[in-house]
């Protein structure tokens, strides 16, 4: 219990040094451009209390759980040796947790307005429902995909410059034929679908395999999870604006 | 007491948000790999402590920091409407691109998942990578391109223009950049824009997208993100060049990689 304690208190330090920045910036910005006094700064200083108090057990959690767990999980996945597996259980990650992300309810909402506004459907509640609900099974399912080529490729140890650079050159085909409304959704959908339990736990199961497979490389290898389920939504989002 | 009723509310939201998650695991453990993980205790009681830390960071930055920053947004870019009535000149919202770029900065140092993929690269790569360069580097590219999203709002100029340069910079850098760095490079692009850089990111093209004449801040106020993905991956590899440089000069005879 001490241990946890004395490695909490080493990590509120971390994080008084992570949020420094955020608050010289908004207390420099309130205070000399704008003039103006903080309101209610009781409430403010609690609430950054709560924040470091919250970053400091998030990043000891991660260390004493997800990543270990991410790996210990790799591990068995390579002991087993079953490839279907591995596949079927990359794809249940990546749709499972793209599908409840909030972020994406948000956008795929937003997206369902701005295209009926555009007349690309019609402007009623239940079609643009229809439209968002859909939207967000498609980005699912491709964040779903994306991680299970991402394995794919730590698995066969392909270059990932040649495969990222490949989905740069479709997304650029694909904006040519997308009306300008969507342009702006697709390519914000990207950045907003990898959330913050997301992102520890794929990087650790990336490295995980990569270290536990002969011959690659876990720097080379294992990471590109999360670059894969970032450009995937851009290329389906505007492939399913044309098609619907 | 409300402050009990928003935390208990961040808790079960946060804890909604993993349960697919959780639901994954479980599922896979118990009916496919059948065996027992090593340090069992200690990985439940580390997604414990993740789960109560991001709820306590969630309820904090919407108590603390989100409502300042988005009234900031909003006055700064409301505070030049009245002297600019006629025509929107670019030059008139220097101070929102400074704020852009400010705050694009300092939300990506506190961003976790950034913490998260620098500690696990620092630790991959042997300490080749620091941690904190990894992180400099990516704020770096998140307040440049934040900067350069508010001023393209301003603008009205098309996004992809602005990201398929950015995607041809990418390529020729990546003719020039190291095996090694790629993966990480990539992968920096998704991990800056999360928890902390998103609210405050967005009100700000919001913002911008409503207050100046002729954009719309249904169409025009989205395309942040995107900014704020793709130039890390610039910054990154940038700083790999010129972290290798440095090596080199550094190691004589010359260092050579695997």
């Amino acid at each position: 219990m001490t241990s946890i304690l004395h490695a909490i208190v080493g990590r509120i330090v971390d994080a008084v040094r992570d949020l420094t920045p955020i608050v010289l910036v908004i207390a420099f910005f309130q205070i000399v451009v704008l003039q103006q006094p903080f309101p209610n700064l009781g409430d403010t200083l609690v609430g950054l209390a709560c924040v470091l108090l919250g970053l400091a057990l998030f990043i000891h959690g991660l260390e004493s759980g997800l990543f270990p767990l991410g790996e210990a999980i790799a591990q068995a996945f390579t002991r087993k040796s079953s490839l279907v597996a591995l596949l079927c259980f990359a794809f249940c990650l990546g749709f499972g947790t793209t599908i409840a992300e909030p972020a994406l309810i948000a956008i795929a909402a937003k997206a369902a307005e701005i295209v009926a506004l555009a007349g690309h459907i019609e402007n009623d509640a239940s079609v643009r429902d229809a439209y968002a609900l859909n939207l967000r099974l498609v980005v699912a399912v491709s964040v779903g995909s994306a991680v299970v080529i991402g394995v794919i490729r730590i698995l066969k140890g392909w270059p990932i410059h040649v495969m990222i650079i490949s989905g740069y050159l479709i997304v650029t085909a694909l904006t040519f034929c997308s009306p300008p409304e969507i342009i702006g959704i697709a390519y914000d959908s990207g950045g907003v679908t990898t959330s913050t339990i997301t992102v520890p736990l794929l990087t650790a199961l990336g490295v995980g395999l990569a270290t536990s497979i002969k011959g690659r490389n876990p720097m080379l290898d294992g990471f590109g999870l999360i670059a894969f389920a970032c450009l995937a939504p851009i290329i389906f989002i505007l492939a399913y604006n044309m098609v619907a | 007491m409300q402050f009990v009723v928003d935390l208990a509310t961040a808790f079960g939201s946060t804890l909604r948000d993993v349960a697919p998650i959780i639901l994954v695991l479980v599922v896979f453990q118990v009916l496919v790999l059948r065996q027992k993980l090593p340090r069992l205790k200690q990985i439940v009681s580390g997604f414990v402590l993740v789960l109560i830390g991001l709820s306590l960071f969630l309820v904090g930055l919407n108590e603390a920091l989100f409502p300042i920053g988005e009234t900031m947004a909003a006055q700064l870019t409301a505070s030049n409407v009245a002297t600019t009535v006629h025509e929107v000149v670019w030059s008139d919202y220097l101070v929102v691109y400074a704020f852009a770029a400010a705050i694009g900065f300092a939300t990506t140092i506190a961003e976790p998942p950034l913490i998260a993929v620098a500690l696990k690269a620092e630790s991959a790569s042997g300490g080749a990578i620091s941690a904190w360069g990894l992180r400099l580097a990516v704020a770096v590219g998140v307040a440049i391109g934040v900067s350069l999203g508010c001023f393209r709002i301003v603008t009205g100029t098309p996004l992809q223009w602005y990201i398929i340069v950015c995607y041809v910079i990418v390529m020729i850098q990546t003719i020039f950049a190291s095996r090694a760095i790629m993966p990480l490079a990539y992968d920096s692009g998704g991990v800056t824009t999360s928890t902390v850089t998103v609210p405050v990111v967005a009100a700000l093209g919001l913002g911008l997208a409503s207050n100046i004449p002729g954009r719309s801040p249904l169409i025009d106020g989205f395309g942040l993100i995107a900014f704020a993905s793709v130039f890390p991956i610039m910054s990154v590899l940038t700083y790999s060049l010129i972290n290798s440089k440095f090596e080199r000069r550094k190691n004589s005879p010359p260092h050579v990689g695997h």
